[in-house]
């Protein structure tokens, strides 16, 4: 360590020595080319250098506009034109050397007279010809820096709701602010998920494939056209909202359509992985990018300094947006302070450790009520569907979702309540809030895909049946006409007509799409009964109750991060285990996101005011992400299994006629491309090259893990060594008077 | 332009142009507002406005350090915050886009330090907390809560324990702020 310190100072020094050696060499060049400059611009060009300055003048009496520098280079064009290439390369070395001097004194902390007086001595040598060729030079560089200054100016304009998100920001701190950063973030990435699936599936289907109402899938059955522009049905997805490019059915499983032979069946698969694969690229992505500006805990320890010094915002001129500014500072010290006092306190530590385990056992019971309560409904819902649907009224038919989304919205109530037996952290305190949701909403999603695979197996077998009844119904209609097996004309039968399978995909993707509105709805109902009434009720009753209701029992309502940010995880990850089987859901997603952030941001200002007790959430983000890749990985078990263990419907979809939905990508490979593809592509896929690549990744995890480890560690000790140098100079420094004695 | 004020000459324009970081026309604005600030009876670039006038401009108006900052950047001999011309333009320079960290920071240093004495010490950042803070009694911190947020400042940013932040110091901090650049900007 010691040498490699030593080695990189004697190194640096010998590089500057060398460089005020260069510079020295330099500067008599340039005096020599500025005398050989003065000798050749005396005698060649002093009419025109007469001439030039004539023109100066004259365009000094002009007003001042954008085109007095493009005459100054015309003019300056011309006394170029004049001079020969190898006096025109010793001013421009001239001119380099200038512009290098100019920049250092630009950087200098000095009054502006000290600059003048130190400018005129260096360029007392100054000459006409390279003052107008700097002008050229210059005027060139100061508009690329301002173009590049623009385009930063309109890349930070373009990011949305910036000024509303800062706002709220400044009003209730920055961990109600980082919620709706979140949600910003991942409107993101459902605009990229939208545009994949609309793109590449929903487009060329309605463009190029078979129109509405030509072969079975596509049409409305006859039994159901009555009843199919209904709004009731319409709103159920139902009717002809059920046979549209919103969902699986739909699609037709030709392998080439329209034109240009869009392979519909391949593009369906292949945004589906891809949508998944580009949804975990952006979340590792972006828990690298905060694990990295975290630092190795270097950067954070700058915390109060970076706030007491970098906090203040010079470029607020409005004295209301001050106030905000001072308020908004003085939040985030007390934030800061709390959180250093809450490191240190220390109470009885007996007590405390009781009462959390009772606060969690009763958290234990909740969650096991909870799934219980689940189960049972969907059991309930089981037998209604046996015994025909048609026979309950709406309660009955929605239990299910209703049942989840009331549990969805009263239990973390509980929680909150239940965790104020805890005493911790605010910010731990969120963490462990933010786990038992979590668990909760977790329990609430698997029973809810339990509860789908019981309800694919009764259609697989209802799919059965059909498919015998189908042989029977076309023997059926051929009975009327030709009697013997030679091949007949097709006798033509509406599309409408013909039976068809139970759509199980269709079925899937419906029960996505109503569980996300169900959830929707609760949330605005929650959002304007809870927050907005509320805060009506007190404002409007304050005056004529016995109580003070602001400060009292119902009060304003605070934001509630930890129940948003999980509403908002869950809520992407039942786009990701839906979007297969519905491809309307990112649009459906899309809009949802766009209104839920102006909803809550009016929301948040209008009725809520901050918590009492603040705290930052910058160690929340990993938090959050975290989360969400844990969901992203276990909503996509669910659609991965289906699609590689469940045979796809027989009459229905892209894939139909297939053993399994992957054989789209064999039947590619052989009949698209050339033939050493397909040999190659199968060796790469054989186990004996897998297994030593996975290996091989595995190994280099550990390697990374183990550098990065190590290097926080020499970090950390490089830090101490200031330190102690710095106390070693400062013992010095105190011991030297008493040397000098 | 103003009718009785005078145009700035070509080849002061320049020279300013090469050693500000502000473009020809921010220069041009600049004088323009200077113009209207000063006296009509008044001369040109040797003619001083006083403080309180400077700090009538809407973009100091709300700035808590605005004091400070006549302070630093006066180059007077009276020491009472009066700018020149070409002071002003120093201070549009160092809060401009473009100017460099090392200016900044320096000059940021300079602002802080209320009591010029070259390095911030307990009571300097007393007073800049509580510039931060606002002025209504509400909004400013406790004693208790003061003590500690100075301690933990100390601890941060003070390497050599002296119990002071010197300019080195202070730079060093300064210079891994993401948001430090960004927000010491004033744009006219």
């Amino acid at each position: 360590m010691n040498s490699a310190f030593t080695t990189w100072k004697w190194r640096k020094t010998l590089r500057e020595v060398r460089r005020s050696r260069q510079q020295l060499q330099r500067r008599e060049q340039l005096r020599w080319t500025l005398k050989e400059q003065r000798r050749n611009m005396r005698n060649a060009t002093k009419q025109q250098g007469k001439r030039v300055r004539n023109m100066k003048k004259e365009s000094e009496s002009k007003s001042e506009s954008d085109s007095a520098p493009e005459s100054k280079d015309n003019q300056a064009v011309g006394v170029l034109g004049s001079l020969t290439p190898e006096e025109l390369e010793k001013l421009k070395e001239a001119v380099d050397e200038r512009k290098k001097l100019i920049a250092t004194m630009r950087g200098k902390p000095w009054p502006m007279k000290k600059k003048l007086v130190v400018l005129s001595c260096v360029l007392s040598q100054g000459v006409t010809g390279v003052f107008i060729i700097s002008f050229l030079y210059y005027s060139n560089c100061q508009k690329w820096m301002k173009f590049q200054r623009d385009f930063e100016n309109f890349k930070t304009a373009c990011i949305p709701w910036e000024m509303k998100i800062k706002e709220i920001e400044s009003h209730f701190g920055s961990s109600v602010a980082s919620y709706f950063i979140f949600l910003r973030w991942m409107y993101g990435i459902n605009m990229i998920l939208f545009g994949l699936t609309f793109g590449l599936v929903m487009v060329p289907e309605a463009l190029m494939g078979k129109p509405y109402g030509s072969i079975p899938r596509k049409t409305v059955p006859r039994e159901e056209e009555a009843s199919a522009m209904n709004f009731a049905i319409l709103w159920d997805f139902g009717g002809y909202a059920k046979y549209s490019v919103l969902f699986y059915g739909y699609y037709n499983s030709q392998r080439a359509i329209g034109w240009l032979k869009f392979r519909l069946p391949l593009s369906y698969f292949l945004v589906g992985v891809g949508t998944v694969a580009y949804s975990y690229m952006v979340v590792i992505r972006t828990m690298a990018r905060n694990a990295n500006e975290e630092g190795g805990g270097d950067d954070t320890s700058f915390n109060f300094s970076w706030k007491t010094f970098t906090s203040w915002d010079y470029l607020i001129g409005n004295p209301e947006t001050a106030d905000n500014k001072f308020a908004s500072i003085t939040t985030s010290f007390k934030e800061a302070i709390v959180e250093e006092q809450e490191s240190r306190k220390d109470d009885n530590i007996h007590l405390t450790r009781f009462l959390r385990v009772l606060a969690n056992f009763l958290v234990l019971c909740c969650l096991a009520g909870s799934g219980y309560l689940i189960y049972f409904v969907v059991r309930r819902s089981q037998k209604f569907a046996l015994l025909g649907l048609e026979n309950y009224g709406w309660w009955e038919r929605n239990e299910v979702n209703m049942v989840m989304s009331l549990l969805g919205m009263f239990c973390p109530m509980l929680f909150d309540v239940i965790s104020t037996l805890e005493n911790y952290h605010p910010r731990v305190a969120l963490q462990w809030q933010l786990g038992r949701i979590f668990a909760l909403f977790l329990g609430n999603l698997y029973t809810f895909i339990i509860a789908l695979m019981d309800a694919i197996q009764l259609k697989r077998a209802e799919e059965e049946i059909v498919k015998k009844n189908m042989t029977i119904w076309q023997a059926n209609l051929y009975n009327g006409t030709v009697p013997d097996n030679s091949t007949a004309p097709p006798i033509t039968v509406h599309p409408a007509d013909i039976p068809r399978g139970p759509c199980w995909e269709t079925m899937v993707g419906q029960e996505f799409v109503r569980l996300i509105i169900s959830d929707t709805m609760t949330t605005y109902i929650t959002l304007l009964i809870g927050d907005f009434l509320r805060a009506v009720l007190v404002r409007f009753l304050n005056n004529c109750w016995c109580w003070d209701l602001e400060y009292g029992f119902p009060s304003y309502s605070e934001f509630d991060v930890s129940g948003n940010v999980l509403g908002l995880i869950f809520n992407q990850g039942m786009i990701w285990m839906g979007a297969f089987y519905a491809p309307c859901l990112p649009a459906l997603n899309l809009l949802r996101l766009h209104v839920s952030m102006y909803l809550q941001c009016w929301a948040v200002m209008c009725c809520n005011v901050p918590q009492e007790r603040v705290f930052k959430a910058s160690g929340s983000n990993n938090f959050y992400m975290a989360m969400l890749l844990v969901i992203l990985f276990l909503s996509t078990l669910p659609a991965i299994y289906t699609i590689v263990s469940i045979p796809p419907s027989f009459d229905c979809g892209p894939f139909s006629g297939k053993t399994r939905m992957f054989d789209v990508i064999q039947e590619t490979l052989e009949s698209d491309f050339p033939a050493w593809f397909g040999k190659m592509f199968s060796y790469a896929s054989n186990p004996g090259l897998v297994l030593p690549f996975l290996l091989l990744l595995v190994l280099a995890i550990y390697y990374l893990q183990s550098t990065s480890k190590t290097y926080k560690r020499v970090n950390m000790e490089l830090k101490k060594k200031l330190q102690t140098v710095s106390w070693e100079v400062q013992m010095y420094v105190q011991m030297s008077p008493t040397v000098n004695d | 332009m103003g009718g009785t004020s005078s145009k700035l000459p070509k080849d002061l324009l320049s020279e300013y142009q090469e050693l500000t970081f502000l473009t020809k026309q921010e220069i041009l604005m600049a004088h323009k507002i200077f113009s209207e600030l000063q006296d009509r009876e008044n001369g040109l670039y040797s003619s001083r406005v006083s403080m309180e006038k400077i700090l009538t401009l809407p973009e100091l108006k709300s700035n808590p350090f605005r004091k400070r900052i006549c302070h630093v950047f006066s180059t007077s001999d009276m020491k009472d915050g009066s700018l020149s011309f070409e002071d002003f333009l120093d201070l549009l320079s160092a809060f401009s886009d473009s100017a460099t960290l090392e200016i900044k920071s320096h000059y940021a240093f300079r602002i802080f330090d209320f009591d010029d004495d070259g390095t911030l010490d307990a009571r300097d950042l007393e007073k800049l907390v509580n510039s931060l803070t606002g002025e209504t009694d509400d909004t400013r911190l406790t004693g208790e809560e003061m003590r500690q947020l100075i301690s933990n400042i100390l601890e941060e940013s003070d390497i050599d324990k002296d119990g002071t932040v010197n300019l080195s110091e202070f730079q060093h901090v300064i210079s891994r702020s993401p948001d430090f650049v960004s927000s010491f900007k004033i744009v006219l």
